[in-house]
């Protein structure tokens, strides 16, 4: 059978993205890229690049881009805890992971926003585990409970121990970094079985415009030389960080990530990188950062279109909302970015879950929202053609009452043809009305219940609780934190 | 006559239109044209950057125009507090503000949008950056004889670098000095009560009336 039309979105011409990316190796040749890491600075001396060092300032030849880009690998492998299930992050294969680090949850009951406990970030794990279009697991929020100190391993720590996919995850400080990288290890068991079989992405902004921090790019060195893959995420805020206009923000984003791609393949040539996006068009109106404007998921698709013409993995932050409560903006705003996401061919798309401008998870939403990703993947499935003929050889074997539904054809594709969503409302008005006329949120609430029910732990997660315990201690300690928080029934 | 109210006319909509290239000149002019420096400040600059905030919290005005506003008004007053120094006269500010990031912190929108909003609603804003020190903060507000610490962070683990300032300041005995407030996503008034500061804001537009209220010797923050 011949393979089903790829429904397909872009949104720049083939010279629109050779004139951004000609403009960006201008920028990085003529403006420079800030790098307030002194490895870095040296890797980037070392390789011959001009540096103005009273201000940080490297100026990057194209050449260098251009050499950097060949050592990108176009494919990265992710694999689960038991390393077992492979997930390839790259050509136009699609994986949704919750959005991530956010720092409060919105209250099942109060519906007004909280700080998180450990036991809602254990329950968002839990539940995140058994949602069938979310493939990874990011760490999705930072508990309250926890020493501030140690915030950003915690979240990895919990979800070593509780989950079987992999993750998204991040440091908000460089001493973080290493610890979170050993608990990565000790779960593999070594290094190198690390490097061959990774089990986390690490996030790393640049800060618009156009420089790596300290904490940024020594992150991009770290995870680089243990092949673990970093996901460059460029931010530029419309007007604010960057140029108002969307095609003078692409070429910004693009000379960042070009710079933070550098770094990695200078710190390991062949070392995985991910080409993100998370922009905003900063409304000047509010002040604020919209994750679900139109023209943030413009940039988002554009972002991707020219990290694919250059053949490389894709990363944006869409499929959120900036709403307060899982209402009819949240499922407009995540619906269309996890749609438009989708048809961009985005490999990974962080947001499900995420309220209020990258500030609220809420489970209920989550639930929402891995039916709005189930809706998209099958969406870009397409049309197949399933059979030859279509459909002439079963209206030779439907009776004369053209009963569809007692043919096995019938039985053989409909769940292939047609997606089941879990919490959109399909019954009638009646059965909805017997029910408890439940809205949305009301559906999602009890599946959040439901779901968290079927959750089962993995057995090597339990096995390596003592060896990760050991180091989140070790490292709470050189912390100056006491005490951690009792660890809630997983 | 006339003329001379066109001058001071022309000025405060040079402010409220925002054009900090026009707004010296008219400064200038108004002052050779013989006003006095007090006298174009009430008159022209403080109506007019009221207008600008109107604006704003009606939702007419939107970011650009705002900053552009507050941009023509620092523009003028760099012009008039020369002309009233030169005079021996000297301007009452609604109060001296330190503000920044804290340190391990360079999230710094929001902290930019409470510096201006201040500056443009009267107060003199000692601006220090983002990722800045503890030290810092004090050395400055100390030198500057600040009236109003304020300090943003935008991460949950460097929230905890606005309690070092606190701490910092008790331990010079320093801190009965200053007003404390802070702001930033993470950061609730529960946790700015914890901490020992005086005020917190949600927003920009916040952050004035905090600031406005604590130097009258209220409370901050709701
Ligand atoms: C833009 C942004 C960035 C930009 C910042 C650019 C810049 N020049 O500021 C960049 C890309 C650099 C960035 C980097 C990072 N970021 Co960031 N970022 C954001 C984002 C999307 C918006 C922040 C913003 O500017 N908002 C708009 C302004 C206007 O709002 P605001 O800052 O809240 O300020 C308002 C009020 O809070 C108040 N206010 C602010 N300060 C003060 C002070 C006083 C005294 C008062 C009274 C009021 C007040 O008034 C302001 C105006 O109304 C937030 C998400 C969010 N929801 O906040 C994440 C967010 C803050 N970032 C986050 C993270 C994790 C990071 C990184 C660590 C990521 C990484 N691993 O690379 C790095 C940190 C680097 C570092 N060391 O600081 C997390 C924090 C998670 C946590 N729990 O701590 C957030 C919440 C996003 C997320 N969910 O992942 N980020």
């Amino acid at each position: 059978m011949s393979e089903a039309l790829r429904p397909k979105v872009e949104f720049l011409t083939h010279q629109a993205v050779e004139q951004i990316i000609d403009e960006a190796f201008e920028l990085l040749e003529k403006i420079g890229l800030f790098v307030e890491n002194e490895e870095a600075l040296q890797l980037l001396e070392e390789a011959g690049q001009r540096i103005d060092r009273r201000h940080g300032r490297v100026f990057i030849s194209r050449e260098l881009v251009e050499k950097c880009l060949r050592l990108c690998p176009s494919e990265i492998k992710l694999y689960d805890l038991d390393g077992h299930r492979e997930y390839l992050v790259g050509r136009d294969e699609i994986h949704f992971d919750p959005g991530s680090a956010a720092i409060k949850i919105l209250d099942s009951e109060t519906l007004r926003e909280r700080e998180a406990k450990t036991s809602d970030l254990v329950a968002l794990y839990k539940l995140v585990e058994t949602l069938e279009n979310i493939d990874f697991q990011s760490t999705a929020l930072v508990s309250a409970d926890v020493s501030r100190e140690i915030a950003d391993i915690y979240r990895l720590y919990l979800g070593l121990l509780i989950s079987r996919k992999p993750f998204v995850t991040g440091i908000f400080r460089v001493e973080s970094l290493r610890p979170m990288l050993d608990l990565l290890v000790a779960v593999r068991g070594d290094e190198e079985s690390l490097t061959e079989k990774p089990l986390a992405i690490f996030d790393a902004c640049p800060s618009p415009p156009l420089k790596w921090s300290r904490l940024t790019a020594q992150s991009l060195i770290d995870c680089s030389r243990l092949g673990v893959p970093s996901e460059l995420i460029p931010m530029g805020l419309t007007g604010a960080t960057s140029p108002v206009t969307l095609a003078g923000t692409l070429v910004q984003q693009m000379a960042e990530s070009f710079g933070g791609m550098v770094i990695c393949q200078l710190a390991r040539p062949g070392a995985p990188v991910i080409f993100g996006c998370s922009p905003a068009s900063f409304d000047m109106r509010k002040g604020t950062t919209p994750m679900g404007a139109v023209e943030t998921m413009m940039i988002d698709c554009a972002c991707a279109q020219i990290a694919k013409f250059l053949n490389l993995p894709t990363h944006a932050y869409m499929g959120l909302s900036d709403s307060k409560l899982v209402d009819g903006q949240s499922g407009i705003e995540t619906a269309m970015g996890a749609t438009l996401a989708a048809l961009a061919g985005i490999n990974m798309i962080s947001g499900p879950g995420m309220l209020d401008f990258e500030s609220t998870q809420s489970l209920e939403k989550l639930v929402v929202d891995n039916d709005l990703c189930g809706l998209a993947l099958r969406l870009v499935r397409g049309i197949a053609l399933r059979e030859k003929p279509l459909a002439l050889h079963l209206f030779e074997q439907v009776g004369p009452d053209f009963n569809f539904l007692v043919l096995p054809h019938t039985r053989k594709w409909y769940r292939q043809e047609h997606y089941f969503s879990s919490v959109l409302d399909r019954d009638v008005y009646d059965t909805w009305l017997a029910l408890g006329a439940p809205d949305i949120f009301g559906r999602a609430k009890k599946e959040v219940q439901r779901r968290l029910s079927l959750y089962e732990r993995p057995e090597l997660g339990r096995n390596k609780a003592g060896e990760l315990r050991k180091i989140i201690e070790n490292y709470a300690r050189a912390c100056g934190v006491e005490s951690l928080p009792e660890l809630p029934e997983i | 006559m006339a003329n001379e109210k066109n001058i001071l006319q022309s000025l405060n909509r040079a402010i409220v239109e925002g054009r900090p290239e026009e707004a010296p000149r008219l400064a200038e002019e108004a002052l050779a044209a013989g006003n006095q420096p007090l006298e174009i400040i009430e008159k022209a600059c403080v109506p007019a950057i009221e207008e600008v905030g109107r604006l704003w919290e009606a939702g007419d005005y939107f970011l650009p125009e705002l900053i552009a506003g507050a941009e023509a008004m620092k523009s003028a007053m760099n012009v008039l507090q020369q002309a009233l120094k030169s005079s021996g006269q000297s301007l009452k500010s609604c109060g001296r503000v330190v503000i920044g990031t804290v340190e391990g912190d360079i999230h710094d929108i929001g902290k930019n949008l409470v510096a201006s909003m201040l500056r443009a609603s009267g107060f003199e804003v000692i601006d220090l950056g983002a990722d800045v020190k503890a030290e810092k903060f004090v050395e400055t507000a100390a030198r500057e004889k600040a009236d109003i610490i304020a300090m943003s962070a935008l991460l949950t683990t460097t929230m905890l670098n606005q309690k070092k300032v606190i701490a910092l300041l008790q331990e010079k005995g320093l801190r009965e000095n200053f007003k404390i407030m802070v702001g930033g996503a993470p950061v609730t008034e529960k946790f700015a009560r914890e901490i020992g500061a005086d005020g917190y804001g949600q927003s920009a537009v916040q952050a004035v009336a905090v600031a406005r209220s604590l130097l009258a010797g209220g409370g901050g923050g709701r």
